[in-house]
């Protein structure tokens, strides 16, 4: 019997619209591109202060813009988005055994969001917010 | 090519009189009619799919595989699918229903309001209605080596190969998998990229890696750590999501691709470092020189 499948194509540009989670995993990956700009923002920040103090002051004038404003509000969420999607997926790529039994998945990602809240506060701490 | 079994065979433990007859159980359950969109083609005859609409009448338990019982029992005999157990254990009777990848004879049509469309597994190519052609997932299997290779090949008089319960369970979840291939139809990857390995041969390669009795990973490492094995993944995690054994192929990729990592940190960044995997491979070559 001769055979003739039928290749159903993938619509390379608009599969992720078929599935919620589909949706979910591209604004997971979408948030890269915020926490990629705030990384350059912090490169051209180091940049202005090796300039000297009046190249700093402007770049700190600039950060105070609405625009900077808002730009700053959607990385920081789109940052703690991302994290909370890596921290979530730790339980799955560094499962833990002891024993027969595995730890519960929630630990391991719980320890991970404590580790992340402990930096955080260290980081502030430097930072002279306390 | 397989289709669906004949219309006499009954569902396991059923009476006789065909799949819809055996379910209905007199005065313990409601009827209620069921529109039934499926995807139809027939590789002789049509160039194209396209969609027939069956108003078919189900009792409230049943599952969608017993409308289409039903359907092929006293609608229409022509349309095709496969299924065999009727129970989630052999993986036969995945389709796409409502667009999600499913075991037909474990979505239960009480879960679903309005039209249900029935599609064949997505990312495969349609045999004919709703039978797949799985040749593709066969061959990706066959490439990872999904057995054990001895770690010490020794007779047969010096026992078994023995393990102890922790050993088992390192490796006991990905053996589940029943192979009904409905991660691939989940997964975007290996829609866009038909190269993919995909999710469910990629776990069952950990799954044999991670087995104490087993010595072959530096060889399956040559499909898993490439661009067309753990790395064409990116965790979108549809595989977990819709696995009906609970398999997790998504933690099997995101756990290969950091030791695939760490070999080849091994390797490249450590001087006079040697893999795991690269140790074996070598083992190996000098056995067979």
């Amino acid at each position: 019997m001769s055979r003739k499948p039928l290749v159903r194509e993938v619509p390379p540009t608009s599969w992720y619209f078929r599935q919620p989670r589909y949706m979910r995993y591209m604004s997971r990956e979408i948030t890269s591109i915020f926490v990629g700009a705030y990384c350059v923002l912090l490169v051209v920040g180091l940049q202005r202060l090796a300039d000297g103090p009046t190249a700093w002051e402007g770049f700190l004038l600039a950060l105070q813009s609405p625009a900077s404003i808002v730009f700053q509000i959607l990385a920081l969420v789109a940052a703690v988005y991302h994290a909370a999607t890596w921290f979530n997926a730790t339980q799955k790529a560094m499962p833990l055994q002891i024993g027969e039994d595995f730890v519960p998945g929630n630990l391991i990602s719980g320890a991970h969001y404590a580790a992340w809240a402990v930096l955080s506060f260290v980081v502030l701490y430097l930072a002279g917010v306390f | 090519m397989s289709n669906s079994p004949p219309r006499s065979q009954p569902p396991l433990a059923a009476p006789p009189g065909g799949a819809a007859a055996s379910l209905g159980r007199p005065g313990g359950s409601s009827e209620r009619t069921v529109q039934l969109e499926v995807l139809r083609y027939n590789p002789d005859t049509d160039t194209e799919a396209h969609f027939q609409r069956y108003e078919v009448v189900c009792q409230e338990e049943w599952v969608v595989l017993d409308a289409l019982n039903k359907v092929k029992a006293d609608i229409d005999p022509t349309l095709n699918y496969r299924w065999s157990c009727h129970m989630a254990v052999c993986g036969s009777c995945g389709m796409m229903i409502n667009g999600e990848p499913k075991l037909s004879c474990h979505a239960f049509l009480r879960d679903y309001e309005g039209v249900i469309r029935v599609e064949p597994l997505a990312h495969f190519p349609v045999e004919r209605d709703l039978v797949t052609a799985p040749d593709d997932f066969m061959e990706k299997l066959k490439r990872v080596k999904p057995y054990i290779i001895p770690k010490e090949k020794k007779p047969i008089s010096e026992g078994e190969y023995k393990q102890t319960p922790a050993q088992l369970m390192k490796f006991r979840q990905y053996s589940m998998c029943i192979n009904c291939m409905l991660c691939y139809a989940a997964c975007p990857q290996y829609g866009l990229t038909p190269s993919f390995i995909g999710p469910a041969a990629l776990t069952l390669a950990h799954r044999y890696n991670q087995d104490s009795r087993d010595g072959g990973r530096a060889e399956r490492q040559e499909v898993v750590a490439t661009h067309e094995g753990v790395w064409e993944c990116t965790f979108v995690g549809a595989c977990s999501e819709v696995c009906p054994a609970h398999v997790d192929p998504a933690s099997a990729l995101q756990q290969m691709k950091i030791t695939s990592s760490l070999d080849w940190i091994v390797e490249h960044l450590i001087p006079g470092g040697k893999s795991a995997g690269d140790s074996v491979s070598r083992e190996d070559a000098g056995d067979k020189s």
